[in-house]
C-alpha cells in the first residue's frame, strides 16, 4: 500500500516536472523565439491564432472533458470582442464623443447600451462576465431540464445563428455586416506602433499561457474527474448526490470565459470584427483545431487550432477553394476515422515505446490522454 | 381584419417552408438520431436540379414537374452515398455525425461553388404559378400556396408510408429496438439506407420548392438548415406530428414577431421562446424512459 | 487501517479472478496476475467459515468492511424505509399499484417476485428516477417528488441491474468521486492527493485495492458490482438498494457479496432485488413478494416460501399474464 503510494505520488511530482517544463519551454518559444525570428506581420497573424487558440482549449474543456459539443463559441467569442471593440471606438471618439459609423449609418446618438464601454476597467470586467453570465444563465436553463447531445449542440447553434443575425440586423449600432473596425488605440496605446502591436501579441501568449495552466488544473483536479464521469455516465452521476447541471455550468462558463478573452483580444490584434467571424460557420470552425488535435487532451486543442488556423491562411491565400475542400476534408476525415485526434497517434506510440521498454512499475495517469477516442 | 389573415397567412407560409425542410430531417434526425448538417447542402442540390432541369424544359410548368421527382432522387441518391460511406460506421456516435456531415456540407457547397460559381442563378416559375390568388381581400401569391400544398402533401404521404407499407413497418420496428428488429430477422442496414433515401430525397424537394420564392446560390442549404433542426427540436423526437405542429407553430410566431419588430429580432425572441418553452416541455427532448442508463 | 498487515498480505498473493478477458491492467499487477493460486480460505477467517469451495481471487475484505461502516449504530437507530400507497404508472400502464414497505434498520430485506412484478420500479420510484405517487418516507423525510441527487444526498444509495460505473475513470477515481459529493468548491478544485482513508477502507473492502488504478471499464463483471457497492459504502448511504446484486457472479463470490450485505444490513437499510432462490434462502432476513405490481406476501424465507399465492405465482398459470405485462411494458419505453 505504501508503495503504491510512493508511486502515485512519483508520478505526480514527474507529471508535474514535465508541466513546468512544458510551460518553460512554451513560455521561451513565445517570449523569445518568436519575436526574434518572425516578422512583424507573421507575429500578428501568429498573435491572432493564438486568439483563435484560446477559444478551442475552452472547447477542449467543454467538449473533449464535458461531452457538451457546443457549437456557438461564436457567440461568447463575439461578445467579448464586440464589447472590447465598442469601449475601443469610443475611446477613439474621444470623451462624449460619438463612433464614426455611427454617424454615418445611425442618429449620430450613442445609444444606452455602449455607454458603460466608455470605462476601460469596465469594459474589462464586462469582456468576462457579459459572456460568462449568459452562458451560466443559458446553461442553468439547459442543463437541468437535462437537454444534452444533440439538443444542446443544435441549440448552441440556433444561438450562434441568433447572434449574428442580430448584429447584421442593427446597422446603426453593431455596424451591421462590416462589424466594427478601424481602431486606432488600445486603452491609449497607439495601435500602429509596432513596438505596441508585439505588446499585444506577449498580451495573447501570457492570456494562452494562463488558460491552458487553468484548464489542466481543472482537468486534474477532482472537478475534473467528476467532469469526465458527467461526460460518460451523467444519471449515475446523480445517484452519488452531484447535480450534473451544475459540473457542466461551470466547464461551460470556463470556455465562455476563455472565448471572450479570446474575442477582447482578437479585436485590437486583428482590427477588425464582424458577424462573419461569430456565426455558424466560424463557430464551427473552433472546432476543426480541437477534433484534429485530440479534444479531451490539454494540449492538443491549442496545437491542433494553431495549426488549422496557419493552414487556413497559407491555403487560403494561393487558392482560396481549396481551403474549403481541405477544411471539410479534415472534419470528414479526422472525426469518421482518428475521433482521440493526432493525440490519439501520439498516446499509442507512446504506449507502444513502455511496453518495449522494461515495465518502471508505474502505473499510468488513469485517465490517459487519449480518452476521447472512446468517447 | 385583413392585416391578421395576411399575418397568419405568412406565419402558415413560413411555417411550410420550415415543415418541408425540416420533414427529412425528422425522418433521419428524429428516427435514427442522424445530425446530418449536410441535409441544407441535400436542399441546394434540390434547388440546382430544378436549375439545371429548367435548361432542358422550355416549358416551366413541366420542367417544375420533372424537378419535384427529380430533387428527390438527387438528394435521396447523396444521402445514400452519404450513409453507405460515411454514416452508417458512426451510428453509435451521434454527435461525431454532425461534424462528418457538416465536412460534407462545406465540401458540396463548395462544389457548387465551382460547377455552378458563385453567384446566385434564378428558376423560372411557371406561368400558372405567377401572380396572386385574393383570399379574404388579401393577395396571396401562388407560389405561396403551392408550397403550403406541395408541404400537406409530403407529410401525408411520408405518414403514409410509415404506418402503412412494410417498409414503414421496418422503420418504426429498428426506431424502436435496434437489436430486436435485426434479431427479428429485419436487415436494418438496409432499413437505414431507405430511410437515409426518403429523408434526403425530401430534403431535394425542399430545394426545388425554394426556387419558387428565390434564387439559388450555394449557401441556400445553410440558411435553412439550423431552423430546421430548431422545428425537430421543438417538435419532440420520433414524432412526425409533433414537427408538423413545431413547423407552423413556430412559423407563426416568427411571423408575428417580425411584424410587430424586426426579422432579425424575431429570430432571437424565437429562439429564447424555444428555450423558455424547453424549461416548460423538455419531454419532447429528453426521454428518460429506460433503466439503464445509458 | 491499524490491523490491515494480515489481509494485505493475503491480498497481494491472492489474485486472479481478475480481469479474465480484459486486456493487461498495467504492469504492475500482471506478474500477480500470472501468479501461483493461493490456497485461498486465508480470507477473512475470522468472520466465520467461509462455505462451500475456495474462493478465488482477492475476494472480499470484510473486516475492510467493518472499518468503512464504522461502529458508530447509534446514527442509524431512527432510520427506516416507509413507503405507503406508492403508485407508478407509465402513459396508462400500472407498473406499481399502490404498495405498502416498511423497511427497519437492521433488517436485510429481499425484493422478489417474477418479471414485470415492479421490483425494480419501486426502486426507480424511490430514487427518484421515476414519478410516482403516493409517500416513501425514510427517516421521517418525504423522498417523492424530490430531484435524484438531493435523494442520494438524504443517504440513500442504489446499484443497478447492469453495474454502472464510469468506465474511463480507474476504480480509485469511481470511489473517490462516490465518497466525495459533500466536497467544497475548493476541495473539488484541487487535485486529489493521497487516498481519503474512507476509500482506502472500501478498495480493501471490495478486493480491488491491487487494481485501484486500472480503468473501471475493463474489470470483470463481478468486480464491476463490487465497485459499485464499494461506491454504496464511501458514499455513506443509510438506505442502500441494490438491483440484482449478485448476477453473474460465480458461487463464491455470491457467498462473499451475501455476507458483506448481510453486515451491512445489521447495521443500516438494505433492500435487495434479487431472483437467485438459494442466495435469497441463504441471507435474506425477510421477504416481500411483488406480483403485478402488488405485495403478494412478506416475511421470513420460510413464511413465504410456505405461503400458498406464492407458489402458485411461481409454479401456476401466471406465466401466461406476466408475458402479456411484459410486452405491454416494453412498449412504453
Amino acid at each position: 500500500m505504501t508503495t503504491i503510494q510512493t508511486t502515485v505520488g512519483g508520478l505526480y511530482r514527474s507529471s508535474r516536472a514535465r508541466a513546468v517544463t512544458g510551460f518553460g519551454v512554451a513560455a521561451i518559444l513565445l517570449f523569445a523565439v518568436a519575436p526574434a525570428t518572425m516578422t512583424m506581420f507573421r507575429l500578428g497573424l501568429l498573435a491572432k491564432f493564438l486568439c483563435l487558440a484560446m477559444v478551442a482549449v475552452g472547447i477542449g474543456l467543454a467538449w473533449g472533458r464535458g461531452g457538451m459539443l457546443t457549437l456557438g463559441q461564436g457567440v461568447f467569442f463575439g461578445l467579448g470582442a464586440y464589447i472590447m471593440a465598442m469601449h475601443l471606438k469610443l475611446a477613439d471618439a474621444g470623451p462624449g464623443g460619438v463612433p464614426d459609423f455611427m454617424m454615418l449609418y445611425g442618429s449620430g446618438e450613442v445609444p444606452w447600451w455602449w455607454e458603460p464601454m466608455r470605462s476601460p476597467v469596465l469594459t474589462i470586467v464586462l469582456v468576462v462576465a457579459v459572456p460568462t453570465g449568459l452562458a451560466i444563465l443559458l446553461g442553468l436553463a439547459v442543463f437541468t431540464r437535462r437537454v444534452r447531445g444533440a439538443y444542446f449542440a443544435i441549440l448552441s447553434q440556433a444561438l450562434a445563428a441568433a447572434f449574428a443575425i442580430l448584429l447584421i440586423g442593427q446597422q446603426a449600432t453593431t455596424g451591421g455586416t462590416n462589424g466594427l473596425n478601424g481602431f486606432r488605440s488600445f486603452f491609449g496605446y497607439d495601435l500602429s506602433d509596432p513596438l505596441n502591436k508585439r505588446m499585444l501579441f506577449f498580451i495573447a501568449a501570457g492570456a494562452l499561457l494562463v488558460m491552458v495552466a487553468v484548464v489542466r488544473q481543472l482537468m486534474h483536479s477532482r472537478f475534473g474527474e467528476l467532469l469526465v464521469a458527467v461526460r460518460d455516465q451523467e444519471n449515475r452521476v446523480r445517484f452519488l448526490g452531484y447535480d450534473p447541471a451544475k459540473v457542466k455550468v461551470v466547464a461551460y462558463a470556463v470556455a465562455a470565459a476563455m472565448a471572450a478573452i479570446g474575442g477582447a483580444l482578437f479585436v485590437p490584434i486583428v482590427g477588425i470584427i464582424s458577424p462573419a467571424d461569430v456565426g455558424v460557420v466560424p463557430s464551427i470552425g473552433f472546432l476543426i483545431g480541437v477534433a484534429i488535435g485530440g479534444r479531451a487532451t490539454l494540449l492538443g486543442p491549442v496545437l491542433g487550432s494553431i495549426a488549422v488556423s496557419w493552414a487556413q491562411t497559407s491555403l487560403s491565400e494561393s487558392f482560396p477553394s481549396g481551403w474549403i475542400y481541405f477544411q471539410g476534408a479534415l472534419f470528414i476525415l479526422v472525426v469518421a476515422f482518428l475521433p482521440g485526434g493526432l493525440a490519439s497517434l501520439v498516446g499509442k506510440w507512446r504506449r507502444r515505446r513502455t511496453t518495449q521498454d522494461p515495465p518502471d512499475g508505474a502505473p499510468h495517469p488513469s485517465v490517459p490522454a487519449t480518452s476521447g477516442s472512446a468517447a | 381584419m385583413d392585416v391578421l389573415f395576411s399575418q397568419l397567412f405568412a406565419g402558415l407560409s413560413l411555417g411550410s417552408v420550415l415543415l418541408l425542410a425540416a420533414l427529412g430531417l425528422a425522418l433521419t434526425f428524429g428516427q435514427m438520431g442522424v445530425i446530418n448538417m449536410a441535409h441544407g447542402e441535400f436542399m441546394m442540390a434540390g434547388a440546382y436540379t430544378a436549375f439545371v432541369v429548367q435548361g432542358i424544359f422550355s416549358s416551366a410548368g413541366v420542367s417544375l414537374l420533372v424537378s419535384l421527382p427529380l430533387g428527390f432522387l438527387v438528394g435521396g441518391v447523396l444521402g445514400l452515398l452519404l450513409e453507405a460511406t460515411l454514416i452508417h460506421r458512426m451510428y453509435r456516435r451521434p454527435l461525431d455525425t454532425l461534424l462528418v456531415t457538416w465536412g460534407v456540407a462545406l465540401v458540396l457547397q463548395q462544389l457548387a461553388r465551382d460547377i455552378f460559381g458563385a453567384p446566385n442563378v434564378d428558376v423560372r416559375a411557371p406561368a400558372w404559378l405567377s401572380g396572386a390568388v385574393d383570399v379574404f381581400g388579401v393577395g396571396i401569391p401562388k407560389t405561396r400556396l403551392f408550397i403550403l400544398a406541395l408541404a400537406i402533401v409530403c407529410v401525408v404521404a411520408l405518414a403514409l408510408v410509415l404506418k402503412l407499407t412494410p417498409l414503414g413497418r421496418r422503420i418504426r420496428a429498428v426506431v424502436q429496438n435496434r437489436d430486436l428488429a435485426e434479431a427479428s430477422g429485419i436487415s436494418t442496414r438496409r432499413t437505414d439506407r431507405l430511410t437515409f433515401f426518403i429523408g434526403s430525397g425530401l430534403a431535394g424537394i425542399a430545394g426545388v420548392a425554394l426556387t419558387l420564392l428565390g434564387s439559388v446560390g450555394p449557401t441556400l442549404g445553410t440558411n435553412y438548415i439550423v431552423d430546421a433542426f430548431l422545428v425537430v427540436v421543438a417538435g419532440g423526437i420520433g414524432q412526425i406530428k409533433g414537427t408538423v405542429i413545431a413547423a407552423f407553430a413556430l412559423g407563426l410566431l416568427q411571423a408575428t414577431i417580425e411584424f410587430s419588430t424586426t426579422a432579425s429580432l424575431a429570430k432571437v425572441l424565437v429562439f429564447v421562446v424555444i428555450v423558455i418553452f424547453l424549461q416548460v416541455r423538455p419531454q419532447g427532448l429528453v426521454s428518460v424512459r429506460t433503466r439503464s442508463l445509458a | 487501517m491499524t490491523d490491515r498487515t494480515g489481509p494485505d498480505v493475503t491480498q497481494d498473493t491472492a489474485p486472479q479472478t481478475a480481469v479474465p478477458t480484459a486486456p493487461k491492467p498495467e504492469p504492475k499487477p500482471a506478474p500477480e496476475l500470472s501468479g501461483d493460486l493461493p490456497p485461498d480460505p486465508t480470507l477473512a477467517p475470522e468472520t466465520g467459515p467461509v462455505p462451500e469451495t475456495g474462493i478465488e481471487g482477492d475476494g472480499l475484505d470484510l473486516d475492510a468492511a467493518a472499518a468503512v461502516l464504522g461502529d458508530d449504530e447509534s446514527r442509524f437507530r431512527h432510520d427506516y424505509l416507509e413507503v405507503r400507497g406508492l403508485r407508478v404508472e407509465f402513459d396508462g400502464f400500472v407498473a406499481v399499484q399502490g404498495i405498502d414497505l416498511t423497511v427497519v434498520q437492521g433488517d436485510l430485506r429481499f425484493l422478489i417476485g417474477p418479471n414485470g412484478a415492479g421490483k425494480t420500479t419501486i426502486v426507480d420510484a424511490i430514487t427518484g428516477l421515476t414519478k410516482g405517487t403516493g409517500s416513501v418516507k425514510f427517516g421521517g423525510t418525504e423522498l417523492l417528488g424530490k430531484k435524484v441527487h438531493t435523494i442520494a444526498r438524504a443517504g440513500v444509495g442504489r446499484t443497478f441491474q447492469t453495474a454502472s460505473v464510469f468506465e474511463e475513470l480507474s476504480v480509485l477515481q469511481n470511489l473517490d468521486i462516490a465518497a466525495g459529493s459533500g466536497r467544497g468548491p475548493l476541495s473539488m478544485l484541487r487535485r486529489r492527493r493521497g487516498v481519503p482513508e474512507v476509500v482506502e477502507q472500501a478498495l480493501e473492502t471490495i478486493g480491488l485495492a491491487h487494481l485501484r488504478d486500472v480503468q473501471a471499464g475493463i474489470l470483470a463483471h463481478g468486480q464491476k458490482q463490487w465497485l459499485e457497492i464499494g461506491m454504496l459504502l464511501v458514499q455513506d448511504s443509510r438506505l442502500l438498494l441494490l438491483d440484482e446484486p449478485v448476477a453473474g457472479m460465480s458461487h463464491a463470490e455470491r457467498e462473499q457479496t451475501g455476507e458483506l450485505l448481510q453486515r451491512i444490513g445489521a447495521q443500516r437499510t438494505v433492500v435487495v432485488v434479487e431472483h437467485d432462490m438459494e442466495f435469497l434462502r441463504s441471507f435474506a432476513t425477510s421477504v416481500t413478494v411483488l406480483h403485478l405490481g402488488a405485495v403478494l406476501s412478506e416475511g421470513t424465507y420460510a413464511e413465504v416460501q410456505a405461503d400458498p399465492r406464492v407458489q402458485e405465482v411461481y409454479l401456476g398459470s401466471a406465466g401466461a399474464t406476466r408475458g402479456a405485462r411484459r410486452g405491454t411494458s416494453r412498449k412504453e419505453k
